[in-house]
């Protein structure tokens, strides 16, 4: 808790990193309460007056950014998109950086075998293709938020294994750790309490990193069809509005949830950016 | 030297003999039976039967690994469950596709990506700096699909410069040839792909050599090298910016992992004949063969390009010793 409170602190700082932590407060309360305040239901066809399907519809008092072929409504769309992108993202990059970290710290502090065996498993991991395996297992385990999620983690875990693994073999012969040996701690008590309170930082900014990634990544499964058919994400919107063939009549279909996934992922980048910064003043340019 | 490459090419084949097993038992050993997508199951038994025995379907597990492993060393990835056809041939005509859209658009944002880094570094703090930065942030952060999308929306359909996909003029040509790749027509359905992509692809080269730049520049061999009395551009292009190269040749094999990701989406939006195209036709289809031959062809691409990178890694930094 003070490390996240340390943490805020930092990025707060940067002109930048407030406005992106204010833009990500933001799209976390859109998440939380987005189904709750829609002002339609996302799925339901809309009738005009005149008792007529809404198609394609430009934005209006009634429908602020316009329907889809089918009537639909996309600001509502939008705001039930929030979550899944947020709920997605945050627990494939908890995935990714609790694996990746675990698996670094162990290569790194043990070094020899252990080391030889993880790396090799690693560069296996790495020599897969990202998207192209993530659809692959879609396809074979079926499609829903959690196959999502395992899927997205399986395949981004191994970078952040390389770079912790880096870092961890140069802390390794720092003084503290010699001195923690002498006063008899066990290997297990050297890698969890004095190593990996100092990787922490470096694998924050990798879980932004890969947060940033896995939010891109969702939407481009839904928008190669292979999201989550229950539920509304904006990908999937952006994935009919493109089957329609209709998109290019309704610019308002198209643009508002890319605009979403850009805003919200420049934030990411940017705190993550922020703390890095602080890590490491020189990036400062100073 | 020798040592190195050897064990690095033992390496890569380890891992690919990794990859195609997992891949094998992954498909094998999953629910769902691939003759039930291709023949009706309003259809009899005895064909279905029949089908099977075909193409080895009824044989052990292990004896169709075996088979597998038997036939992958000569190319051969079984037949197409869709058009019976060697898969490898549609494949091969594929690849060349996905080629020549990736490597030039790939190599352009390198290269325009590690000058442009260089540049906004070296003339730091001013408000073309920011607005560069946040500029590809922003592009960098948008999904490749949509930004796609919008090229579409703007250049082809509003503007009408480009063809709004295909890699000629459907019906132009009656077959796929190498002729066909001589023509301005496929120029002008290339461009529009290729000029997406190279921009989207350009973002992150261009920041990560800011970042490396921007701590280059305070080292002491650029202070030195502008004290030997070197003009700025000497010191900017002969010191500081060779020297943060590396950083940049190290992702080289992330960012070509993320080309592939990127070709499966863009050939897609573009309707392109590519390999990730084709995958994703593939798996719609549940036509396995192709599926995995278009996978295992895209993961070797991908390791190769992994070895090429680490061997020029070393080249770059003679630093570094090989064990």
């Amino acid at each position: 808790m003070a490390f996240l409170l340390s943490f805020l602190g930092a990025v707060w700082k940067a002109p930048t990193g407030r406005f992106s932590l204010v833009l990500l407060a933001l799209f976390l309360v859109a998440a939380i309460l987005g189904p709750l305040v829609a002002p339609h239901d996302p799925m339901l066809r809309n009738y005009g007056p005149d008792h007529k399907l809404l198609r394609l519809a430009g934005p209006s008092w009634d429908h602020w950014l316009g329907t889809t072929l089918m009537g639909r409504d996309i600001a509502s769309q939008m705001l039930h998109g929030a979550r899944p992108a947020l709920l997605v993202g945050g627990l494939t990059a908890f995935g990714t950086v609790a694996i990746g970290m675990n698996i670094g710290l162990v290569a790194g502090y043990f070094g020899g075998r252990t080391d030889d065996v993880l790396m090799r498993i690693t560069d296996m991991f790495l020599g897969l293709p990202f998207l192209p395996f993530i659809i692959i297992v879609l396809s074979l385990t079926g499609r829903s938020l959690t196959t999502i999620v395992v899927a997205m983690t399986l395949v981004m875990w191994r970078s952040t294994a390389r770079v912790i693994r880096a870092q961890v073999l140069s802390l390794r012969e720092m003084p503290f750790v010699a001195a923690a040996r002498i006063t008899g701690a066990s290997d297990l008590a050297i890698v969890y309490r004095e190593i990996a309170p100092n990787v922490l930082p470096l694998a924050l900014v990798n879980a932004a990193f890969a947060l940033a990634w896995a939010i891109i990544t969702e939407a481009s499964i839904g928008f190669l069809g292979f999201g989550d058919p229950n539920s509304i994400t904006w990908g999937s919107i952006l994935y009919d509005a493109y089957a329609s063939q209709t998109m290019y009549r309704a610019p308002w279909w198209v643009v508002p949830p890319g605009i979403a996934i850009m805003v919200l992922v420049s934030a990411v980048y940017f705190v993550g950016r922020a703390y890095e910064e602080v890590l490491n003043p020189r990036l400062r340019g100073i | 030297m020798t040592a190195y490459v050897l064990r690095r090419l033992a390496y890569m084949a380890i891992t690919l003999f990794a990859m195609i097993t997992l891949m094998f038992f992954m498909f094998r050993l999953l629910p769902g039976d691939p003759t039930a997508t291709v023949i009706s199951p309003a259809l009899d038994e005895g064909a279905r039967e029949a089908m099977r025995r075909r193409f080895g379907l009824d044989q052990p597990l292990l004896t169709q690994y075996l088979a597998y492993l038997r036939n992958l060393t000569v190319l051969d990835f079984g037949l197409s469950f869709r058009t019976s056809a060697p898969a490898w041939e549609m494949i091969e005509l594929r690849l060349v596709n996905t080629l020549l859209l990736i490597l030039p658009s790939m190599i352009a944002a390198y290269a325009i990506g590690a000058f442009g880094g260089a540049l906004i570094a070296w003339h730091r703090g001013g408000k073309a700096e920011a607005s560069v930065v946040l500029f590809a942030t922003a592009m960098q952060s948008a999904p490749l699909f949509w930004l796609s999308m919008l090229a579409i929306l703007v250049f082809s359909i509003l503007l009408g410069w480009f063809p709004t996909g295909h890699i000629v003029t459907p019906g132009r040509f009656p077959g796929p040839s190498w002729r066909m790749y001589l023509t301005a027509d496929f120029l002008h359905h290339l461009a529009l792909p290729f000029l997406v992509n190279t921009l989207y692809q350009l973002c992150f080269p261009l920041l990560l050599m800011r970042s490396t730049m921007l701590s280059t520049i305070g080292e002491d061999y650029v202070e030195l090298a502008r004290m030997k009395g070197l003009t700025e551009r000497r010191v900017l292009y002969g010191h500081a910016m060779r020297n943060s190269l590396l950083p940049l040749a190290t992702t080289l094999p992330m960012i070509l992992g993320w080309a592939v990701a990127g070709s499966v989406v863009i050939e897609t939006v573009f309707s392109w004949p590519g390999l990730g195209l084709l995958m994703i036709e593939a798996i719609s289809g549940s036509d396995y063969p192709v599926v995995q031959g278009a996978f295992l062809l895209i993961a070797v691409l991908t390791i190769l390009g992994t070895f090429v990178a680490d061997l020029l890694y070393g080249l770059l930094d003679p630093r570094i010793t090989y064990r």
